[in-house]
């Protein structure tokens, strides 16, 4: 289709995605923060080695939906599944063992940690443990910096080298999906363009990734697919160039206004 | 007696019983790192190692072998203490982990006189230990439960520095402690941390109450309660939560309470207690963090 479909309701949002083939698939979640909704009935899939973005303004729900996808807030109704199996109810633990690694909004570094031992704790939950020494050293050759520094504090890296590290840490999982949460919050123009070419690399490569980002652009540019939140509904859905090509809708779904 | 000597036995004096403090503190600070929970319960496993350590003696164990069997019963202890009382409470309010923990004292202690009775009894032990070193002609002296004392002590501190720095499960408590939402999300099995957290710190409660109790002579159900309370010092001088805080924070501790007797004319000396607390205070003035911790940031 050339435009992007408003989603006028759930069903018709539900209805356009690959379900079958999903990787990972939430389907009618409603999530609560205390009396407040936060997430009001959200499909939403992602394929293998697809990446999609979530989008939306402060609020809209998009790091509830990351949080509960990796099981640190659970779902009133609704389920999430990872190939099929339910996982909304497993402790994150078993969630990152099953293969979805979340690399958090504001970087959450083990301060006191050094950089290798920061790397080594992302791998503690894999259930395959062969193969780790190629992938810290896969991760060191993708951020040089991060080896340099590997008996370094991670609290004494700047705010660029820890989001490195934590992309990382979230790598070493050996993750079948990525969740990735604001990688460019906070992060000089420079960084944020290696971060995302960084990430653009591990699509290449086949990593299936699920994106919030503030930076519509950059977004769009890397994904495949979109979802735009609007106070914990989908408001817009579609394909990265059907979005990009009308900055209107997604501006609309952003704010709500209904032209 | 030379001044010189003097020094070196007050020395002596205080890394003895900074060693206590240190390995009572290192629990606290180490339940609390994890848990953000003061575990009053914390010093009646010095007691239940102790009587652990009495029963296996009188059980015809050998000394060694009891007071191994002690740390374990009190590792044990702190371990079961865990699974029926703190985690079904655990993300509770604060107040209410903080009552959890002062019942846990009470049914420990209660426990400990229904079985003991509250009166203290003699805790035994072998005559090699019983002794003391003299050197240059008595002006130093030091006991055999001193030398143990340090010496258990270091090889309890070396391990552990080992376990937390080189194994999975050890860089994993230190990670929880700093940021347990962030440990939920690397997939560390948090409940395992808890129970190896709980059982190191009970352990080496059980260790230190086995220690105590043979330089008191005596083994009775309240005996964790002042340890418990300087521990808490030690733990908050050297920033709570923070293992290597607890190390400096009860070695300063041990010092500080040595040197004051020592060093100050005797009138002062009753005043020890008044002293150290009222230094606490001013300190805590400067530095509300402790020596080690950085400030703590609200993370959600």
């Amino acid at each position: 289709m050339a435009k992007p479909e408003r989603a006028r309701d759930e069903a018709a949002v539900a209805g356009r995605e690959p379900s079958a083939a999903a990787l990972l698939e939430v389907s009618d979640l409603r999530v609560n923060y205390g009396a407040v909704a936060a997430i009001r009935g959200v499909n939403l899939s992602v394929t293998a080695g697809e990446v999609v973005a979530l989008l939306g303004a402060n609020g809209a729900g998009k790091s509830t939906m990351l949080r509960t996808i990796s099981g640190l807030s659970r779902p009133r109704t609704g389920r999430i599944a990872l190939e099929g199996e339910a996982i909304h109810r497993l402790p994150p633990a078993r969630i990152v063992r099953l293969g979805i690694a979340h690399c958090p909004e504001g970087r959450r570094v083990f301060g006191s940690l050094t950089v290798a031992e920061n790397l080594r704790l992302g791998a503690a939950a894999r259930a395959d443990r062969s193969g780790m020494a190629e992938d810290r050293e896969r991760i060191y050759a993708m951020f040089p910096i991060l080896s340099e520094r590997m008996t370094q504090a991670a609290g004494t890296l700047s705010g660029g080298e820890q989001q490195m590290l934590a992309l990382g840490r979230a790598l070493m999982a050996r993750p079948r999906v990525l969740l990735l949460d604001e990688p460019s919050l906070g992060l000089a123009p420079l960084l944020v363009q290696q971060i995302f070419r960084t990430l653009a690399e591990l699509k290449a490569g086949g990593v299936t990734m699920l994106l919030v980002e503030q930076n519509i652009n950059l977004a769009l540019d890397l994904a495949d697919r979109a979802y735009v939140l609007r106070t914990g509904e989908v408001s817009l859905a579609g394909s990265a160039a059907e979005l990009k090509a009308d900055y209107e809708a997604v501006a609309a779904a952003y704010l709500g206004a209904r032209p | 007696m030379s001044t010189e000597l003097y020094i070196a036995q007050q020395i002596i004096n205080a890394v003895s019983l900074g060693s206590l403090y240190a390995l009572v503190a290192i629990g606290l600070s180490m339940i609390f790192g994890i848990l953000r929970m003061t575990n009053f319960a914390h010093g009646d496993m010095m007691m239940v190692g102790a009587f652990g350590t009495l029963v296996l003696q009188f059980m015809n164990l050998g000394f060694g072998w009891a007071v191994l069997g002690g740390i374990g019963i009190g590792a044990l202890a702190g371990v079961v203490v865990e699974r029926v009382a703190y985690r079904p409470v655990r993300g509770a309010p604060e107040v209410t982990l903080l009552l959890t923990s002062l019942a846990v004292t009470y049914i420990l202690e209660n426990l400990g006189i229904l079985i003991f009775t509250s009166s203290a009894q003699n805790f035994p032990l072998p005559e090699w230990m019983d002794s003391a070193f003299q050197l240059f002609d008595g002006q130093i002296t030091f006991t055999q439960i001193n030398l143990m004392t340090v010496a258990l002590t270091a090889v309890a501190l070396g391990a552990l520095g080992w376990f937390v720095t080189r194994t999975d499960i050890g860089l994993g408590m230190r990670a929880a402690a700093e940021d347990m939402g962030a440990a939920n999300l690397v997939g560390l099995d948090v409940n395992r941390l808890i129970v190896v957290a709980f059982a190191i710190a009970s352990g080496f409660a059980g260790l230190a109450g086995i220690l105590w109790a043979a330089q008191a002579g005596v083994v009775e159900p309240h005996m964790g309660f002042t340890p418990l309370l300087k521990a808490f010092v030690a733990a908050i001088i050297g920033g709570f939560g923070s293992i290597a805080g607890a190390l400096i924070g009860g070695y300063l501790l041990g010092a500080l309470e040595v040197f004051i007797v020592a060093f100050l004319p005797s009138e002062i000396s009753p005043y020890r207690d008044a002293i150290v607390f009222i230094l606490l205070i001013g300190f805590l003035l400067f530095r509300p963090n402790g020596l080690l911790k950085r400030s703590q940031e609200v993370k959600l």
